[in-house]
């Protein structure tokens, strides 16, 4: 199974500006000081190995939009935040005329999580199959609203495609074409749901949007069952645990603390850290790994936890 | 996790020993706002001795947070001093040494509150 990552920021997309861009080149030419290229090539390697993580990438981008890729022919994502428009031209380009079935799982509807939707290229192409799977009551008529006027030109039944909502029920194993996925209820305004994925032994759990309060043994328990031995947990580390716990408690979102901890309590092998807070910049958002990273070291006991930072384009093979 | 506590001038020092986690955070914590509320109606500052603390998790930090909110609702303080390598780097990662003035030692801790915190110290 391959994990791939479209969208990563949370609450509102972001972009880097001409100044950051220029920022960057400078800091990478000093960084270059004395040293010469013969080539693209030698040039490219440099700044692949040599230069900082915030210096050569960037942490994106759009809003939560995750593929997994099952082996399948039908596709599977997490969310369509604005995210779902670079996804939707990879099945375009990628189907080649060909219809596609998508299969939705909607983490909740808030906008930064739906947004993507309208500029869903699949969905304007006759024969197209989109399920949209979620817990919500609320989710049709929230994929309806935002295409309704005077919000967005083309409403939601002017598209070409077949759309179907299926209603999941929390902490109940549901098979959608070979995947079995089980959604779990999360602390957030008008609720969210998690998601765990599971095929041939692998499992992926998609946990954005969720706050934790580890001081309630039985909520912190009950997360680390959902992410028991998991190989992969995508997680809600918007804020550091300072923010988390004080000016921004109660905002419904977790911090790369909490999530290495829940992670270590299941025993999870891989903690992915997502919906990055929009005001972060990337060297915020790498000081921010590194110390999940630190903090992960610091607290081991008896297994390894691997940490990374998703980013639009990252991609995970199980 | 045993919280014993020392009065020196206008100062109150807790010092905790042991592990502060999702065990034993809650009992500590009402300890701890217990003793905040107190040393607020009788003008004194809380000092957070933390040379004996093993390990601080997220839950036991939060502990920390609510009795720094409880001060400030009061305007009282809570220093914090002497902390072991371990929960000092935590304290870091976790970005609480934004939340909190940390001392390296319980004396420095006393010296900010008051002279005659320090020299009550000094006196044992």
């Amino acid at each position: 199974m391959r994990v791939r990552f479209w969208g990563t920021r949370g609450s509102i997309p972001v972009a880097l500006t001409t100044s950051d861009v220029r920022d960057r080149l400078a800091a990478a030419l000093l960084k270059a000081s004395g040293r010469s290229f013969a080539s693209y090539e030698e040039a490219h390697a440099f700044a692949s190995t040599e230069l900082d993580f915030s210096l050569t990438h960037t942490f994106g981008g759009h809003t939560p939009c995750v593929e997994l890729e099952p082996g399948s022919d039908e596709y599977f994502v997490c969310d369509m935040g604005s995210g779902a428009r670079p996804f939707g031209a990879h099945i375009l380009a990628r189907q080649a005329g060909r219809p596609a079935t998508v299969n939705v799982f909607m983490s909740h509807v808030h906008w930064d999580h739906i947004m993507g939707f309208p500029f869903f290229g699949p969905a304007y192409v006759p024969g197209t199959k989109i399920r949209i799977h979620g817990c919500h009551e609320v989710l049709e008529q929230a994929f309806r609203l935002q295409q309704s006027p005077p919000c967005f030109p083309v409403e939601f039944d002017q598209l070409a495609a077949t759309i179907e909502f299926v209603k999941l029920e929390p902490d109940r194993p549901a098979t959608v074409s070979g995947l079995t996925v089980t959604p779990h209820l999360q602390l957030h305004s008008g609720d969210s749901y998690g998601y765990r994925f599971e095929q041939g032994g692998k499992a992926v759990v998609y946990s954005t949007d969720s706050e934790h309060k580890l001081e309630n043994r039985a909520e912190a328990e009950g997360f680390a069952r959902f992410f028991r031995d998991a190989d992969i947990v995508i997680f809600d580390a918007m804020y550091a645990l300072a923010d988390a716990i004080s000016v921004k408690a109660d905002w419904g979102h977790s911090s790369n603390i909490v999530g290495v901890e829940l992670c270590q309590m299941a025993h999870a092998k891989h903690l992915v850290l997502f919906h990055h807070e929009p005001a972060n910049d990337d060297a915020t958002l790498e000081g921010l790994l590194k110390e999940a990273r630190r903090f992960e070291e610091l607290t081991r006991t008896d297994h390894a936890l691997k940490v990374s930072a998703a980013y639009d384009g990252l991609e995970i093979d199980l | 996790m045993n919280v014993t506590l020392r009065r020196y001038g206008s100062a109150v020092v807790l010092c905790a020993t042991g592990r502060l986690d999702q065990d034993s955070c809650e009992a500590f914590r009402a300890q701890l706002v217990k003793e905040v509320e107190a040393a607020a109606d009788e003008g004194a500052t809380v000092v957070l001795d933390l040379s004996a603390l093993e390990y601080v998790s997220s839950a036991g930090l939060r502990a920390f947070m609510l009795a720094s909110r409880e001060a400030k609702s009061r305007q009282a303080r809570i220093y914090v001093a002497s902390l072991q390598p371990m929960v000092a780097e935590i304290f870091k990662i976790s970005h609480f040494n934004l939340v909190f003035q940390v001392f390296a030692t319980v004396p420095d801790a006393l010296a900010a509150v008051s002279p005659q915190a320090a020299a009550a110290y000094g006196k044992g």
